[in-house]
């Protein structure tokens, strides 16, 4: 204890104190602050980034499931609308089908009835040509049978032997 | 740019040694010559003790002609008015030093007033001087250098803040190792301790303080030979400012802790009031002496074993001094860090302590 006495020096003390209380202050204004806060500002950026981060993912998570509720109702909807087409086609084609043979079967009975009527008057017109042609033919035959006796005998004969076969 | 700041300490280093001036003794030594173990311990007394000039090395010649390497120091003194001198004029101890009409001699590396220019040292029985001792603050080693690392630690954590603000809140160079060190400090000892709410006013001590015993440890080591933390002084200084600053924090709870212990009968109030204030003065006191007597001790024994393979002198004990000196050095390095870490510990400690917000009993 004695030894600790005598080797104490007041000026080592005072010069210690001056010192270290001085670099204590130069210290604290032109490196702890500065050092202490950079290190802040950037923990506080990494964990605001971090947080931010996490805050992104959930929404991203939102806006995914989101997506997916809309994909659904997208995908129910087509799948409505194209049950609806179908529908809509089979319908169309139906009554289309439907259309046609109506027109078609009204065609047919008019096609029908104009051929009833050509037939009629083509059948009259025959009718009338073979008419004339064969008084035609008749008058021809009796001029040439009536110019010849032997022929007018022959043919008298002959009529009256097809009388005799009936 | 990472390289020049690793060689501006040591640049520093160069430009001091270049002051450096070539001392050349031709005294002969009055003593007689004593023997090697008493010589290895006076070498030892004297390495632990300040000195007025910075004494690289010295030797004596084989003519028993003393030499020494080093340069000298200013000597500021007190007494009758200011005196500064330089320390050459001791001529390292041996002659008595006269300035402004006063004379001075050096005896066990302290300054005593003489009568004149051949004027001796008295003792008294127990071998104190008896001579009248003037105030004295001078630059002496320690002193100087304490002004070194004061100069060094500013150095490196301007410069640190500084890369900060240059690199978008990233450290460069020197601060990419500092970091961590100032981190642990904040975030393994202030934090811890004092609480989350209060650290940050005690910071800048803390770290200062943490560096500070570090460096100056670990410059202890150093084979030029300067011990600033084995001296009581330093250390005394750096327990008083950790007392002051545990004191004036101190909350209410904390008085009320000492004075008035809450959830104890009061007689038992009465008996603990005076334990627990003087508590308060052992624990700084502890720690003055725990980082005193270790640094000294390290020192002591240190040189020891280094004296042993001087006084061994055969092929077996010096080496082996020397394998054991090597140990211990490296043990040395982890005492200077662990003194550090353990002064800064207890010093956040006693200010939690100080500043602890007590639940109501």
């Amino acid at each position: 204890m004695e030894k600790l006495f005598e080797d104490f020096s007041l000026g080592l003390f005072v010069w210690q104190a001056l010192l270290f209380i001085a670099l204590v202050l130069l210290l604290k204004k032109f490196a702890w602050k500065p050092i202490l806060d950079s290190v802040n500002d950037r923990e506080e950026g990494i964990k605001d980034a971090l947080d931010a981060a996490e805050k992104a993912k959930l929404e991203m998570e939102n806006l995914q499931a989101d997506n997916e509720k809309l994909l659904k109702e997208a995908r129910t909807e087509r799948e409505a609308m194209l049950k609806e087409a179908r529908e809509m086609k089979n319908k169309m084609i139906e009554d289309a089908k439907d259309e046609a043979k109506e027109a078609s079967a009204k065609l047919i009975a008019q096609a029908q009835a104009s051929i009833e009527t050509e037939k009629k008057a083509a059948i009259a017109d025959l009718k009338a040509q073979v008419a004339n042609l064969s008084i035609e033919i008749a008058e021809k035959v009796v001029r040439e049978e009536l110019s010849n006796k032997d022929k007018q005998v022959k043919l008298v004969e002959s009529m009256l032997g097809e009388a005799t076969l009936n | 740019m990472r390289r020049k700041i690793a060689l501006k300490p040591i640049t520093l280093l160069l430009l001091l040694l270049t002051f450096v001036s070539y001392g050349k003794e031709q005294h002969g030594h009055g003593e007689a010559k004593t023997d090697k173990k008493s010589e290895v311990d006076a070498f030892i007394a004297h390495h632990l003790k300040d000195s007025y000039d910075f004494n690289l090395f010295s030797w004596t010649t084989e003519e028993g002609v003393e030499k020494h390497f080093g340069f000298p120091l200013p000597v500021i003194l007190w007494d009758n008015g200011l005196k500064v001198f330089s320390s050459s004029k001791f001529h390292h101890g041996e002659e008595v030093a006269e300035v402004g009409g006063s004379y001075y001699k050096l005896h066990h590396s302290k300054i005593y007033k003489v009568d004149g220019p051949n004027g001796e040292i008295v003792e008294d029985e127990h071998h104190h001087a008896v001579n009248e001792k003037p105030l004295d603050f001078s630059i002496t080693k320690n002193v100087a250098l304490i002004i070194m690392v004061f100069a060094i630690m500013f150095f490196m954590f301007s410069k640190m803040a500084k890369s900060y603000k240059k690199n978008n809140g990233m450290p460069k160079g020197m601060g990419r190792f500092l970091e961590p060190i100032v981190l642990y400090v904040r975030d393994e000892i202030a934090i811890p301790n004092i609480g989350e709410k209060k650290y940050k006013k005690y910071m800048s001590y803390l770290l200062t303080v943490f560096f500070f015993v570090w460096i100056v440890n670990l410059f202890g080591l150093v084979p030029i030979g300067m011990n600033v933390t084995n001296n009581i002084a330093v250390t005394l200084c750096l327990a008083l400012i950790t007392y002051v600053i545990t004191t004036f924090s101190g909350n209410k709870d904390y008085w009320k802790h000492i004075f008035w212990m809450p959830g104890v009968p009061v007689p038992m109030k009465i008996i603990l009031a005076p334990i627990e204030l003087l508590g308060t003065f052992i624990k700084p006191f502890a720690l003055m002496i725990r980082l005193y007597a270790n640094i000294t001790a390290g020192h002591v024994v240190l040189m020891s074993i280094i004296g042993l393979g001087f006084l061994a002198k055969n092929f077996i004990g010096t080496p082996l001094s020397l394998v054991l000196a090597f140990v211990l050095s490296i043990l040395e390095l982890l005492v200077a860090a662990l003194q550090a870490y353990i002064f800064t510990v207890l010093s956040a400690l006693y200010f939690g302590m100080a500043v602890e917000e007590h639940d109501h009993h």
